[in-house]
């Protein structure tokens, strides 16, 4: 599902580098990666997405090779594989919850917003708890409620892969099992490959593998993601 | 399209305030000077069309605008006064019609018009209802004023006093309404005509009274003498004209030095015209002629003038604001970078991005254009009354 080889990628005069010689990832697999701020588990998420490209090096997601790929070739894989929940959230605020559910369908012409999909997404609402707060605009929501908007955002175009950037940060118990749930029964029922960075060491056990990227500030070495490669 | 339009419409029913400041400003800045370029061009039209209609005017020497406005339109401020003798001197002369003008009182707003029925054969008024005025104390009103006053023939309208706190002066005359116009749409739709003389009774040239010869009156004679009674206050003055009353109505003096405000000329041809434009060349002459048309572009080009020097303002305004919404546009793309970063990092292209952000820009313009347009129109079909109010005001 997802092959990095031999990947370089910096940018600044060299004030951040990340190096991964070798990282797999299978499909169906649930992965967490932990480690310190600014040691680029947000930039592999990156790299992996296409968002980012790297120096040299490949990037092989969902079977393509994203290096070398134009940026509109990138994001058509984007689109059509990978679902991104971000750190931030990042929900449009001039947009109701509804609609910032549907904003995949609406920002991409290739995909197309029809009866069924806004169907799958009131069905997604209801299951995560948020049927009846859809015409509410994000800053009107908590930041429980606000996290599964961005997560059912991800979700609705069912991705084969899932990238999830801190989806637990800032949230409550209550709140974070609520999220977990719904990815993990996501990748259940779509055979999804879940990739999850996140410094919550507490959900670490419900990921089949975890990387951990300690000690590494942007250097990472054959041997640190060995060493942290295959950890359950 | 359907959804980069949507998303556009979301951005902006959202931030409403903000569309509403930025559409509102474009909508100035188109509708401005469009909207004073129609206003001037209509107020124009129907300011030149009734003075072109108009061959010749004669009224007093002094302002020609003044003469023009009152005599044309109707305007509250009247020229200094000529004597009826010029009316008839032009008849007399053979070269042209006299229509006899006095357009100085009011009844409530609308101008009362002391003339003669050649004015309606002139202007081409026809009557929707009623007879023209046949008898001193009527009247003919124009369309607007029946409507506004809800007056129709058998009705009657006072004419108004012309300063509130003068005592002494001269009562308001009821008048009955014998017709009413069809509307022309010029100003004689708010106009009230009378025949010359019952305007001179609005102003007391002429008067009825209770005769002095009766029993009844004799404790308010002072004094008798062979040609002259002296009356106190207590004789009764008619402010109506009725078929009892109108043989007490008479004129002191000589009906040829009564006053008015214009003679409207009519000459049979160009030539009678141009000699009777010769006559009042000289220098002693105390009345003048003029070519109402002429006076009328003379003051349009005085607006045209000052049209001009306001569009040019309203252009560099203009400028400045379009730089500053640019700037504003510009500056809000940066603080919106996360968001477009977030459409992109999802999937959209950065021509759909781009589109969308056009297309917010294309909504404010096109509502502000709709908006400018609306504006414009209700100026072209209200603005040139506007205008002219405030010229004949």
């Amino acid at each position: 599902m997802i092959e990095v080889r031999d990947l370089q990628f910096s940018y600044g005069e060299g004030d951040f580098s990340l190096q991964i010689p070798r990282l797999e990832v299978a499909g169906g697999e649930t992965v967490a990666i932990v480690g310190p701020s600014g040691s680029g588990k947000t930039t592999l998420l990156n790299l992996i997405a296409g968002i980012a490209t790297p120096q040299s090096g490949e990037v092989v997601t969902n079977g393509q090779t994203m290096s070398g790929l134009h940026d509109a070739a990138r994001r058509d894989i984007r689109i059509a594989g990978i679902g991104l929940v971000f750190q931030e959230f990042e929900l449009l605020e001039y947009l109701n919850v509804f609609d910032n559910i549907l904003l995949p369908y609406r920002i991409n012409r290739t995909l197309a917003l029809n009866v069924a999909i806004r169907e799958r997404a009131e069905a997604l609402a209801k299951r995560v708890g948020i049927a009846d707060k859809l015409s509410r605009h994000a800053d009107q929501l908590s930041q429980g409620e606000r996290q599964r908007v961005a997560v059912i955002r991800a979700l609705v175009v069912q991705p084969p892969l899932l990238l999830a950037d801190e989806p637990t940060g800032n949230l409550d118990p209550l709140n974070k099992d609520r999220v977990l749930d719904i990815l993990f029964q996501y990748v259940e029922q779509h055979a999804a490959t879940l990739i999850t960075v996140t410094h919550d060491h507490d959900i670490l056990d419900r990921f089949q593998r975890v990387i951990d990227f300690k000690d590494f500030y942007g250097h990472a070495t054959q041997r640190q993601i060995e060493s942290v490669a295959g950890q359950t | 399209m359907r959804d980069v339009l949507y998303l556009a419409w979301r951005y902006l029913v959202y931030h409403r305030w903000k569309t509403a400041i930025l559409i509102t400003s474009i909508m100035l800045i188109v509708y401005l000077p469009v909207g004073l370029n129609a206003v001037v061009e209509r107020s124009g039209e129907h300011l030149t069309a009734r003075a072109a209609a108009t061959p010749l005017l004669i009224g007093a020497k002094g302002s020609p605008i003044e003469l023009a406005l009152n005599s044309l339109y109707f305007s509250a401020e009247y020229p200094a006064l000529i004597d009826y003798s010029e009316a008839m001197s032009v008849t007399e002369s053979g070269l042209a019609d006299g229509i006899p003008l006095y357009v100085r009182f009011r009844s409530r707003s609308h101008p009362i018009v002391g003339t003669s029925l050649d004015y309606f054969d002139f202007q081409g008024l026809s009557f929707a209802t009623g007879r023209p005025m046949a008898v001193l104390g009527e009247c003919v009103v124009g369309a607007a004023v029946a409507e506004t006053l809800g007056v129709q023939p058998g009705d009657a309208v006072f004419s108004s006093t012309e300063t509130v706190f003068d005592l002494a002066g001269v009562y308001p005359l009821k008048m009955k309404v014998a017709g009413v116009l069809e509307r022309a749409f010029t100003p004689d739709d708010n106009a009230i005509f009378v025949d010359a003389k019952t305007a001179w009774i609005i102003e007391g040239l002429g008067h009825g009274h209770q005769d002095l010869a009766l029993p009844e009156a004799s404790s308010g004679v002072l004094s008798r003498s062979e040609d002259n009674i002296v009356a106190n206050a207590s004789i009764v003055q008619y402010n109506e004209i009725t078929a009892e009353n109108v043989d007490s109505f008479h004129f002191h003096g000589d009906l040829s030095n009564y006053p008015l405000t214009a003679v409207l000329v009519v000459p049979k041809d160009e030539k009678s015209g141009v000699i009777l434009r010769g006559r009042f060349a000289d220098a002693d002459v105390s009345s003048q002629i003029v070519r109402p048309v002429t006076v009328i572009d003379e003051l349009l080009d005085t607006i045209l003038t000052i049209q001009q020097f306001i569009v040019a303002a309203v252009i560099i305004v203009a400028s400045a604001t379009v730089a500053t919404a640019a700037l504003v546009f510009l500056l809000s793309l940066k603080l919106r970078r996360r968001e477009i970063d977030t459409m992109h990092k999802i999937g959209g292209s950065r021509l759909r991005v781009a589109s969308t952000l056009f297309a917010e820009v294309l909504i404010v313009v096109i509502l502000s254009g709709s908006l400018a347009a609306v504006m414009t129109m209700i100026t072209w079909r209200y603005g040139p009354g506007v205008i002219e109010s405030f010229i004949l005001a």
